[in-house]
């Protein structure tokens, strides 16, 4: 690393105490603790973006996935619902699958008329589908609706839940990538989009999985609560040494303790990121993004490498999801946006520097510094402009919209980055 | 009169709604696949450009409407279309100016270009919600229905009624004329011809002495009206919310994308399959069935084969066979 990048991961640093000494060291560790995350999902971007130049905007979809991953493993199980129709929805689900992959062999076995039997197959399988699936469903969501609903989890530690999370969404882009790769890059990009769309539609509608809109609180924490730390024996009396209020102590040592689990995954992901950057492996796959026909031509399996990075940045992002919905403590699908979860994260990896994974995680940190502080200064700046208008409808509008000055700035940013410094500000080298 | 019933019935939740929506998601598609004809990439920000015009069709019609004016049974919004239209020009030529013709110039890749549309997409998203608000927006005035249900029910003495909106048909005369207007455009004046040589062959368009500044301008003022246009018929039909509007994004895609990509009769084509095969998946057939199936035969459940909170995963399959099958299209687009 240059004296110039360890300069900006200095500065962000900076930003970041600045705001614990200004604000509150409480949502200064906030700040941290999301731009640790962010900086994660960066990192999945930058590996398929930066190392390959996939052009993936269904990151929305990954990081969900990551959350439905910790609502579906680490929740305690529902043995009523289980009871009521777990094993029918299994069958269900057995059959929608058998259904797919039947359709695919046909298809893939050229006989006759292959259109008519994929279509043939595909209906009667739904219909199979729908006959166990919609009463098992009904009889899943009517057992204790208000609390539960859902067939819960498997009530497994949730730290566990975070790999899963990051196996479910590389499934996910397994299955993606296998029809979705090999279109061109904008393409991709559309079908990233709608296979994100289609991610958070499930799991809004689908209650007997994860509650949908009603969303699953109470996920299980892998670091004692603030209220046990402050019942704990002599936790008041340390915190009164050190002159602190133990309320505010605790909640300070909890979100202490996630930025240190969060800051050890980054780093273990950061390292792995630079030894497959610099790896042969690495060099190959800049080498596909840069000129694909002659890494072809060097017999190169494009298609197969595309898939590989595909999942494994997928993955990522969906480690970064489930680590997200365990700090929030639940998991609620009506709160996923594009703008916030693709889009914003595109802006952390073109504005860092895309292809340099310090440059992604300076990103990360860096607009998500900026979009929960541009929220306050926007207020300010808004609140100084208009101190001279009379009171009236237009000064009260201008005020309550002081809140949305942070997309205006983010696309500002992104679009002055993009313009005088189109690397990134740590560039790739 | 079973059958009539189920002719009714079928008209009034299918057909009328899907031809509405259908006509809407062309004008935003014909946006979506002029620029790709044109400036060679995919707009991720038209969906805001069309929450832009919209936005500034409600504003004149607030004007409008708070100095008395109105067109009696029409919307006011009608009268305040070729304003907003023209605030819209005033944002894209401005985006043009200040952000894309400097990519154009250095003759980018087209994935920068895409990538600048969202940063343009976000300023664009901002600028609407911090002028308007994100909620909800009605701004439907003067004769709700053309036909209501009702009335329809008395004249014909059915059980089933056929409500029109006023919206809906509007929709329709307006994407009829306007698509009438662009076909004309595109082939029989000599700037609309230009157009389609530099979307052809830039090369050889550029070789020939049309100047690709005012074929990109002319672009963008097309693209500023149909976008206004969708979005304030969209508007008037269901409601205006900018977060919906920046969700059609990927139905616009669909439609584009299947008709075959800078084509405008494939994004016609592609707007009214996507709008006929989500709304007809997403519905509830129970109704129509009854009337047409014996007593006995009749369906217990909805018979709705996606839940309507799936109608974007509708548009998403189809466009992801026809990518798999047919990457062109259906009407043979680019495939750059």
């Amino acid at each position: 690393m240059k004296l110039r990048d360890a300069g900006l991961f200095a500065l962000v640093a900076l930003l970041i105490v600045l705001t614990g000494v200004m604000q509150s060291w409480n949502l200064a560790l906030q700040v941290l603790n999301m731009g640790l995350i962010s900086a994660i999902m960066a990192l999945g971007v930058n590996l398929q973006w930066g190392f390959a130049g996939l052009f993936n905007v269904g990151v929305m979809g990954f990081v969900a996935l990551g959350g439905l991953a910790v609502a579906i493993t680490a929740m305690p199980p529902v043995p009523e619902a289980w009871s009521a129709g777990g094993a029918r929805v299994l069958l269900a689900m057995v059959v929608a699958g058998a259904t797919i992959a039947g359709a695919v062999a046909i298809w893939r076995k050229r006989p006759k008329a292959r259109g008519w039997l994929v279509a043939a197959l595909i209906v009667v399988g739904f219909i199979f589908y729908r006959f166990l699936f919609d009463p098992a469903r009904d009889a899943i969501e009517a057992v204790n609706p208000a609390l539960q609903g859902n067939l819960g989890g498997l009530g497994i530690p949730v730290l566990l839940a975070w790999p899963i999370g990051g196996l479910l969404a590389a499934g996910a882009a397994w299955l993606i990538g296998k029809t979705a790769l090999g279109l061109r890059s904008d393409y991709l990009a559309i079908a990233t989009l709608g296979i994100a769309e289609i991610i958070i539609a499930i799991m809004k509608n689908e209650d007997w999985l994860a509650r949908g809109v009603k969303n699953v609180i109470g996920i299980p924490s892998p670091l004692p609560s603030a209220i046990e730390l402050q019942q704990g024996e002599g936790f008041a009396e340390r915190a009164a040494s050190w002159g602190a209020d133990p309320v505010t102590a605790s909640t300070i040592a909890v979100k202490l303790g996630y930025a240190g689990l969060f800051a050890a995954v980054l780093i273990i992901l950061l390292v792995l990121m630079q030894l497959a950057l610099n790896s042969p492996w690495g060099r190959m796959m800049r080498a596909i993004r840069d000129n694909e026909t002659a890494a072809e031509a060097m017999g190169k399996n494009v298609t197969k490498r595309h898939l590989q990075i595909f999942v494994l940045g997928s993955a990522i992002c969906g480690i970064a999801g489930a680590m997200m919905t365990t700090l929030d403590g639940q998991l609620t699908p009506g709160t996923y946006q594009p703008l916030r979860f693709t889009f914003l994260i595109w802006v952390m990896v073109i504005v860092g520097g895309s292809g340099n994974n310090y440059g992604a995680v300076l990103g990360g940190f860096l607009v998500w510094f900026l979009w929960v502080q541009v929220e306050p200064m926007g207020q300010w700046l808004i609140g100084t402009l208009t101190s001279g208008l009379p009171e009236g409808d237009l000064k009260q509008h201008l005020l309550g919209s002081a809140a949305y000055m942070r997309l205006f700035t983010m696309g500002v940013l992104m679009l002055i980055v993009l313009r005088f410094s189109p690397r990134g500000l740590i560039p790739e080298r | 009169m079973d059958a009539l019933n189920a002719i009714v019935a079928f008209s009034n939740f299918v057909m009328v709604p899907a031809l509405a929506y259908g006509a809407q998601l062309a004008l935003g598609a014909l946006g979506v696949t002029l620029i790709y004809g044109i400036l060679r990439f995919s707009n991720f920000a038209h969906g805001d450009t069309m929450a832009f015009g919209t936005m500034s069709v409600i504003l004149f019609t607030w004007l409008f409407q708070g100095w008395g004016l109105s067109l009696g049974p029409l919307p006011t919004a009608l009268l305040a279309l070729p304003f907003g239209i023209a605030l819209c020009a005033v944002l894209v030529l401005g985006t043009d100016r200040v952000v894309y013709r400097f990519y154009r110039a250095q003759k980018v890749k087209p994935v920068v270009l895409v990538i600048v549309s969202m940063g343009v997409m976000f300023v664009t998203n901002g600028l609407v919600r911090f002028i308007i608000g994100p909620d909800d927006q009605r701004f439907a005035d003067g004769e709700r229905f053309l036909i209501s249900a009702r009335t329809f029910k008395q004249m014909t003495g059915l059980d089933e009624g056929l409500a029109i909106k006023t919206g809906q048909a509007l929709t329709l005369v307006i994407a009829v004329i306007a698509v009438a207007l662009l076909f004309w455009f595109l082939n029989h004046t000599r700037t609309g011809k230009s157009m389609r040589a530099y979307s052809d062959n830039e090369d050889l368009a550029l070789l020939s002495g049309i100047n690709p500044e005012k074929v990109v301008m002319v672009t963008w003022l097309i693209v500023a009206a149909l976008a206004t246009v969708a979005g304030t018929l969209y508007g008037l039909d269901k409601s205006f919310k900018p977060f919906t509007y920046f969700q059609l994004l990927l139905p616009f895609f669909a439609a584009a994308i299947v008709g075959g990509l800078g084509s405008p009769l494939g994004a016609i084509v592609g707007g009214f399959v996507i709008a006929f095969s989500e709304v007809m998946i997403t519905y509830a057939w129970k109704k129509v069935l009854g009337y047409l199936m014996p007593e006995s035969l009749e369906p217990s459940g909805l018979v709705q084969l996606l839940s309507t909170d799936y109608k974007f995963a509708v548009s998403f399959v189809i466009l992801l066979v026809v990518l798999l099958f047919r990457p062109t299209g259906l009407f043979r687009g680019k495939a750059v």
